[in-house]
């Protein structure tokens, strides 16, 4: 019995069982409370999950969330494609310190971000004062307390996430293929759209996907830079756990959303191997 | 043919050198490329070789000199205007396209009538016998099709001049000597100038019409294969191309081929010995032996000797006489 066992369990699986069953226990335990809460409180049944039809402020919630955080994606995605674009073909020297910037970035806190953007494009914020004093404008611009503010502050956040995976991919390329290309008669255009972008096709998506999905549980920004005006899922989550004390309707948007992250990966995987996305051999 | 391309494929280099800051690495080549010529850039690495070729491609700039097509200078024409075809090292092919689309590339992106282009890929796939596979991803083939897909690829465009950077280098020895003789084939077939970048003498030897030996970014010696091999100029040219004694005599510094010694037990020739000496080791490769003979003054030589024509059952530790013609000894030029 334990014979047959050996056979087909890897011994490896023994060394990495403690860990798994911490994961299990301290991670899976909890999302499972969590789908549980959403099917029974306050009382068993699918009356929760019902909401998504009938309430119209949660689908406003859910479609704001998911509009802002595409925008978000693809604006971070495009920044982080031309920022990792430069770094890959910088000079080696040069190229440390751009990446040193880049990390720096992930050691300041998201709450001392968002409150510099704040400060920076407020209505007495630095920007609009400067802009008044130049003349030329005569009025505040409203960049923040909405949903500009918003996405400038996601984007802001969220454009060095988008460039390690890109930075990562367009590291491994062979560059004889590339100027294969030029040997063979096409012009940098030509060579960037028919041979750099396909081939870095994986890394858009991993940088994609990243963004998307750190990007569907904000709080803080949406929070300040929304004014407000902008709720989103996450915030929607926490003043329903904290203030109105409705903890069904939170368990059952946050198990929406993880099954909305889950389906993503599916679908991505009906294109494309995942496993190249996320670094994996491509053979 | 394509693209008002009426180049004739002869190469001028002239005074042509490359630096690396203070690093010579291509000093002042001059070099004469005929058209429809297999020219073999024959060095170890580091030799430079490399280096020029990636400056006729245009990948390089050049630091002085100049280099001409058909007599007008190319030096100021970017790489992908130059329209010479170019097998990689590694062969660089686009692994997101099927083979048909690598080999269609060139005309794609001149734009070219689709029906022109489907009849010269699959003129490109018979050239290098690939047909079946044209609709095959690169990951998908062995490397010695992946090495024919990046052949037909250089060429669909009808390039004047074929530049070939180590293109055998990934191939294993047996598939090597396979390819050098389709490569050899192609080149009569398409009679497109080849310039061939390549550190093995073997490769160079059997495909060249002239070969470039390069030593520390400068030509060493040019000339066809057997004439680099019979008379070759330096001591670097003849230790490199092929193996080599070298004997000190009263008028300075000789080559020797080892196949160009005959052996005999001491006493038994039938001419005068040149040497004599001790049989150290014995060699067995088949169809030849090798023989390391001590001779006096700490010196050895190699002998050759093929194992079929080989009269005396020689053994290590015996003592022999060494004979050869004097037609065999090749004087060298700078001692």
């Amino acid at each position: 019995m334990i014979d047959s066992l050996r056979k087909h369990v890897s011994p490896g699986w023994v060394l990495v069982a403690p860990f798994l069953m911490l994961v299990v226990v301290l991670y899976l335990g909890p999302i499972l409370n969590i789908l549980w809460l959403s099917l029974t409180d306050p009382e068993p049944g699918l009356q929760n999950y019902q909401k998504l039809y009938t309430n119209d402020t949660l689908l406003r919630i859910i479609w704001t969330t998911f509009r802002i955080c595409l925008i978000t994606t693809i604006i971070s995605v495009a920044f982080g494609y031309s920022i990792a674009y430069a770094m890959v073909h910088a000079h080696k020297k040069r190229q440390k310190l751009m990446l040193t910037l880049l990390l720096v970035s992930f050691w300041i806190s998201i709450l001392v971000r968002t409150f510099s953007w704040l400060m920076l494009l407020g209505h007495n914020g630095l920007l609009n004062n400067a802009l008044e004093t130049l003349n030329i404008i005569s009025e505040p611009v409203a960049f923040v307390r909405n949903e500009l503010g918003v996405l400038i502050g996601m984007v802001h956040y969220m454009v060095p996430y988008a460039v390690l995976p890109l930075l990562v991919n367009m590291q491994t390329l062979d560059t004889r293929v590339m100027s294969a290309s030029r040997n063979l008669g096409a012009t940098g255009s030509q060579t960037f759209f028919r041979i750099y972008l396909p081939l870095t096709k994986p890394g858009i998506v991993a940088a994609c996907l990243l963004v998307f999905i750190l990007s569907l549980g904000f709080y803080v920004t949406p929070a300040i830079l929304g004014g407000g005006k902008v709720l989103m899922v996450a915030e929607y989550i926490s003043v329903q756990l904290l203030v109105t004390l409705k903890w069904g309707t939170a368990a059952m948007l946050a198990a929406l959303m993880l099954f909305g992250v889950l389906a993503l990966l599916y679908i991505m995987s009906k294109f494309m191997k995942l496993s190249t996305v996320f670094g994996g051999s491509t053979s | 043919m394509v693209g008002g391309n009426n180049a004739q494929g002869s190469l001028q280099l002239k005074k042509l050198q490359k630096k690396f800051g203070s690093f010579v690495a291509v000093d002042d080549v001059d070099l004469e490329i005929q058209q429809g010529e297999f020219l073999t850039l024959l060095g170890p690495s580091g030799s430079g070789k490399t280096t020029l070729l990636m400056m006729i491609a245009g990948f390089l700039d050049i630091t002085s000199g100049d280099i001409e097509l058909d007599g007008l200078s190319i030096a100021n024409v970017p790489a992908e205007k130059r329209n010479f075809g170019m097998v990689f090292q590694g062969y660089a092919l686009f692994p997101h396209m099927t083979v048909r689309e690598n080999i269609s590339y060139a005309l794609d992106v001149r734009k070219r009538p689709k029906a022109e282009i489907s009849a010269r890929v699959d003129e490109m796939l018979d050239l290098v016998q690939l047909h079946e596979f044209g609709e095959r991803k690169p990951g998908q083939l062995s490397g010695g099709q992946q090495q024919r897909v990046a052949l037909a690829r250089a060429l669909c465009f009808a390039p004047p001049v074929l530049l070939l950077d180590e293109p055998l280098g990934a191939l294993d020895k047996k598939l090597r000597v396979e390819v050098q003789e389709q490569l050899k084939d192609i080149h009569r077939r398409v009679g497109t100038t080849f310039v061939y970048v390549t550190h093995d003498q073997e490769e160079a030897l059997s495909m060249s019409d002239r070969i470039v030996i390069m030593q520390d970014g400068a030509i060493e010696q040019v000339g066809t294969p057997q004439e680099l091999y019979e008379k070759p100029e330096t001591k670097f040219a003849a230790s490199f191309l092929g193996k080599s004694n070298f004997l000190n005599l009263k008028d300075g510094l000789h080559a020797l081929r080892p196949e160009k010694i005959d052996i005999h037990p001491a006493g038994q020739g039938d001419v005068t010995a040149r040497a004599t000496g001790t049989i150290r080791s014995i060699t067995y490769f088949g169809s030849v032996q090798k023989f390391m003979v001590s001779v006096e003054g700490d010196e050895e030589l190699e002998v050759d000797v093929d194992s079929w024509r080989n009269r005396y059952p020689l053994k290590e530790g015996q003592a022999v006489d060494l004979t050869w013609e004097d037609r065999a000894t090749v004087k060298l030029r700078n001692g």
